[in-house]
């Protein structure tokens, strides 16, 4: 599968008569790498469930959201279903609610795979193991074989990371994946995003509240704030000029001055941060 | 932050020598012998009048665990624990400790009892350790410090947003003026956009009330803004100590060099 584009304009959503989401528009290019940001309750995490069809059916959806072209609005549950694993891919912050914690994990790795392409078991295995190494597990052949229980926090997101992509989908949507992480695990996982989405095999949306790990993943951003889009713009623009008030806040959140002075002042980082 | 003058005496405020705690760990098999987890393995802390002190580590470092013995809430296997000079017991927090120090959790949404009125939930503490004067005009000064509207006192607690329930949390362990202000994880649950208002209140609260401070994180990025000195905590053991200024620029040990290293920072343009 190569990276599909996808457009959203005018989408809301509201629920139980609250309107949630007020009319947010955005595009992802085929291959690009965006960042939503934004506070708790802006509606972020929203916009991904609507695309990727996992509001509850008591959620009134309006507008349009077209992955290559094709209207994903309106579509039935199986629709959905056959849509999600095979062309998107999702990735959420808790790996422990996501995974089933009853299965191997190599078997929940390639569940999306095996409802695409019917697979022998030998090569449902070989499958696992491929996964295991392209997302960085070390012993892949343990890890498979491990319950979510027995593993890391760290190696179950990547295990969930490594579902996500078995059917190589076109967009992958990661829900702040990193958060619940310590911060030398959430290193390696950003790593492995950008390593991911870096040959433009897979567009993507990574959510986050945290600007400083947004702007290590991604080439553009959209700053959300009560069920609204108030600003979008690159990484150098929104980090450098920000217009509105929620993305200063979150500059000023995400960085602290008196930081920022004795990490400049720390020469064991020899090298200045720069993004690669 | 700018250490206030207090911080000179020379015997530690609140002292913990040589701490061991160890936990059963579960079985693995039906006749397997009885293992222990060590959480603390040996460590010292010291902290000094006026001081603030943070105690940083990953999950499972041994950060919460440390915080609990300090103040009589975790049974210590070896080692000792004082207070101002005063041997601090493991059976529970004693009251005179708890009239001294006070603490700050770091899910405000659990640690307000939702029954009970703001007004109540701030008090108990005044009523349970018995202090004397007027409880309503200690109430009504530790709100006026937060900056928390006078009719908060008749709400309940699911009619405030999380930074503002921290805030009365914060009230609350604050409003019978203890030399000591605990925080575990004050600010990771918050909202991201409150979370710099909470630590900025934090620092100016230490700074009107003159308290020691003791805070467990497991984000370093914070630690210059609310603290001087830091501990590094791993797998039970202290790895490193210093100051906020040589712990960021000159780390001696590996481990808290890549805590450092792992910090995500906004690039710059």
């Amino acid at each position: 599968m190569s990276a599909l584009p996808l457009k959203v304009s005018n989408l809301s959503v509201s629920i139980d008569d609250k309107k949630l989401l007020h009319e947010v528009s955005f595009d992802v290019a085929a291959g690009e790498r965006v960042g939503f940001i934004g506070g708790s309750g802006s509606g972020k995490t929203l916009t991904a469930l609507a695309i990727s069809g996992l509001l509850p059916e008591s959620a009134k959806i309006t507008g349009s959201v077209k992955l290559d072209g094709k209207e994903l609005i309106g579509l039935n549950e199986s629709e959905l279903a056959q849509i999600r694993g095979e062309l998107v891919g999702m990735v959420f912050q808790e790996p422990k609610v996501a995974l089933n914690p009853l299965r191997k994990l190599g078997n929940q790795m390639t569940e999306a795979l095996d409802a695409h392409y019917t697979l022998t078991r030998k090569q449902r295995h070989e499958a696992a193991l491929n996964l295991a190494v392209r997302v960085g597990l070390k012993e892949p052949s343990r890890i498979t074989n491990a319950y979510p229980h027995e593993v890391s926090g760290g190696q179950r997101q990547r295990a969930a990371i490594a579902a996500a992509i078995s059917a190589n989908p076109g967009l992958l949507l990661a829900d702040e994946p990193t958060t619940a992480l310590d911060v030398t695990v959430q290193q390696g996982v950003i790593e492995l995003f950008r390593e991911l989405t870096t040959d433009g095999s897979s567009s993507l949306v990574f959510i986050t509240h945290d600007l400083a790990v947004l702007t290590q993943i991604v080439e553009r951003i959209y700053v959300f704030h009560e069920g609204k889009i108030v600003e979008s713009g690159s990484v150098a623009e929104i980090t450098t000029r920000p217009i509105s008030r929620v993305a200063k806040e979150l500059i000023l959140a995400a960085e602290s001055e008196t930081t920022n002075k004795l990490l400049e002042a720390a020469s064991f980082l020899n090298e200045p941060w720069e993004k690669s | 932050m700018t250490t206030p003058n207090t911080a000179k005496s020379k015997t530690p405020f609140i002292d913990g020598q040589n701490i061991t705690v160890t936990f059963p760990a579960r079985k693995t098999a039906l006749f397997a012998r009885k293992s222990y987890i060590t959480a603390l393995n040996d460590v010292s802390i010291s902290v000094y009048k006026g001081q603030s002190l943070a105690i940083v580590g990953e999950s499972g470092s041994g950060k919460s665990t440390l915080i609990k013995a300090l103040f009589g809430l975790q049974r210590i296997d070896r080692g000792s624990v004082s207070f101002d000079g005063r041997p601090v017991l493991s059976k529970g927090r004693q009251r005179w400790l708890r009239a001294r120090s006070g603490i700050i959790f770091q899910d405000p949404y659990s640690s307000l009892d939702p029954r009970m009125s703001i007004g109540a939930s701030i008090s108990e503490p005044l009523e349970a350790l018995k202090i004397p004067g007027s409880h309503d005009a200690l109430v009504q000064e530790i709100l006026s410090k937060l900056e928390l509207p006078e009719d908060t006192l008749s709400r309940y607690p699911d009619e405030f947003s999380g930074g503002q329930r921290q805030r009365i949390a914060i009230a609350r362990a604050l409003v019978h003026s203890p030399e000591v202000l605990v925080g575990d994880e004050p600010v990771s649950a918050l909202d991201v956009l409150v979370r710099r208002r909470i630590i900025d209140l934090l620092a100016t609260l230490r700074q009107e009330m003159g308290l020691t401070m003791i805070s467990v994180t497991h984000d370093l990025g914070i630690v210059p803004d609310i603290a001087e000195r830091v501990l590094v905590l791993q797998h039970g053991r202290v790895v490193e100590e210093g100051s906020v200024a040589q712990i960021f620029t000159d780390p001696q040990n590996s481990y808290t060099r890549s805590l450092i290293t792992a910090l995500p920072r906004i690039p710059k343009f």
